[in-house]
């Protein structure tokens, strides 16, 4: 079975950091699709995201990070649980968002 | 022509800014890494051309970038700061037990010999040392795990390591500062530290003259006199001749003792800076005023420096690490605001004017100097500070 063809959009200090011009980036990642597995394909991409969306040492989410998709919050799924067959398939965009960006 | 380049980490992003030696014509570069607070950056004192840079951002975690061209184009390094071994934990501000956790990078020191090494100084505190220009960092744990780590608590800004002070004639002799645990100096490199806080005097502590915990905002030194520190502590200014072994206060007649940048003149050792703040509640100048207060003694003798500075309406701070000075003949000091004014004077301090008023609030100000500088003017005799009287009065702290 082939790498899914994942989309994926970026917040913008993330998208200054790894210097892209667009929001939005499609990213092949070998089956199964999860959090983890589109992070690691994000990292391997762009290797100047590394460690910015886990903690180094713990490899979890890090605490301001949010990930929508399909109108649905999966910041508390687990990471290495398959995301919704929309994602997989490239149809709806895996939306990674600082949380209560609005401020500072 | 010798120029200046000043390297401003602001709130969002850095700033390079740049000028010829007579420091009045300035050109400004950036912002890089926009929109993320950039809480340090640092020229090597052995390649200029190499400069290492903090940004830092509560979401995304920490960054160490670095640039090998004067602030040009920018690499990132590695951004994987680990504790060594089990963390344990120090005060929280309620007292109670907390866990070490790693925040963000707030000051880093290039070695003056080696441009590949670098010092980064950590909150929650902790001091790391890279060997291969910030690829690989190690903890030098000796200070985390030092035996009053877990009496060490946070200031205001979060219990950050904002000082270090590498001895030009010791290469084993390092000076750390923590808020608010207080200073450390270690005299093997890294690997054990001493806590060097005799004499200061923290009314907020339960044993105001305590071995740690004191509240200390920014450390400098001259390199011709290493041994000769001067400390800004959130109240009190202070001065050590032996390495910190012993603080006597030279606050003297300045306005008010509060305030957070300190640092020393290029060629004059007993030249020293500060920028008195109204209060530890209210952080801004006393009376709207923006003003440099100029020792030519070493302390207790201060001078008002005011010529080209704000004289009414300035309710700006100026942050611990936002004070720099640059090494030509006539030495110029540097410092930057929360309103977003970078201030130089070309003078020593006797005439100030703004490169620039309208960056993001400024975080930290370095200073490189391009070129060689003439010989150094011969500094002036050493003259002894005088000890002077604590005072009784109990000012609200």
């Amino acid at each position: 079975m082939g790498a899914a063809r994942v989309k994926v959009e970026l917040p913008s200090p993330l998208r200054v950091l790894a210097e892209l011009h667009s929001a939005e980036l499609e990213l092949a990642v070998p089956p199964p699709v999860t959090l983890n597995a589109v992070l690691d394909a994000l990292e391997a991409a762009h290797p100047r995201l590394a460690n910015t969306l886990r903690d180094p040492s713990s490899g979890q989410r890090r605490p301001f990070i949010r990930f929508y998709a399909h109108q649905e919050d999966l910041s508390h799924i687990p990471q290495d649980a398959p995301l919704p067959p929309a994602v997989a398939s490239g149809d709806e965009p895996l939306l990674i968002i600082g949380a209560i960006a609005g401020g500072a | 022509m010798s120029g200046v380049r000043v390297l401003a980490g602001t709130h969002k992003g850095a700033f390079v800014l740049t000028s010829d030696g007579r420091r009045k014509n300035w050109k400004i570069a950036g912002p890089f890494f926009a929109g993320w607070p950039v809480y340090h950056m640092k020229g090597s004192p052995a390649d200029p051309r190499r400069i290492y840079a903090s940004p830092t951002s509560d979401w995304f975690g920490q960054q160490v970038q670095r640039s090998d061209d004067g602030g040009k184009t920018w690499t990132q390094v590695n951004n994987k700061f680990v504790y060594d071994g089990e963390t344990g934990t120090h005060q929280w501000y309620d007292g109670k037990p907390h866990p070490w956790e790693f925040k963000r990078v707030w000051h880093l020191e290039p070695h003056p010999a080696n441009p590949d090494v670098v010092y980064a100084g950590v909150e929650d505190a902790a001091l790391f040392r890279s060997d291969d220009g910030g690829q690989n960092w190690r903890e030098l744990s000796g200070l985390r795990r030092h035996s009053t780590g877990r009496r060490w608590q946070p200031g205001a800004g979060g219990m950050c390591l904002h000082t270090i002070l590498l001895d030009p004639k010791n290469p084993r002799r390092i000076v750390i500062a923590i808020s608010a645990a207080g200073a450390f100096r270690s005299d093997d490199g890294g690997e054990t530290w001493t806590p060097i806080n005799r004499g200061l005097y923290s009314k907020y502590l339960p044993d105001p003259t305590a071995e740690v915990g004191h509240c200390v905002h920014h450390v400098a030194m001259h390199a011709s006199r290493p041994d000769t520190l001067f400390m800004q502590k959130h109240w009190d200014v202070m001065r050590s001749d032996n390495a910190g072994g012993q603080w006597t206060e030279v606050s003297g007649n300045l306005p008010t003792d509060f305030g957070f940048v300190i640092d020393v003149h290029a060629h004059q050792p007993e030249t020293v800076y500060v920028v008195p703040i109204k209060s530890d509640v209210e952080h801004y100048p006393l009376d709207g005023k923006l003003r440099v207060w100029r020792s030519r003694s070493g302390g207790n003798q201060w001078q008002e420096l005011k010529r080209g500075l704000p004289d009414r309406d300035c309710y700006v701070n100026v942050l611990r690490d936002a004070m720099a000075v640059d090494q030509l003949d006539d030495c110029g000091i540097y410092f930057g605001t929360t309103g977003g004014q970078v201030y130089v004077s070309p003078d020593g301090g006797d005439h100030w004017q703004a490169i620039t008023h309208d960056l993001p609030k400024v975080l930290s100000i370095e200073v490189q100097t391009l070129a060689s500088p003439r010989a150094k003017r011969a500094a002036p005799p050493a003259r002894k500070p005088q000890p002077k009287p604590k005072r009784a009065s109990a000012r609200s702290r």
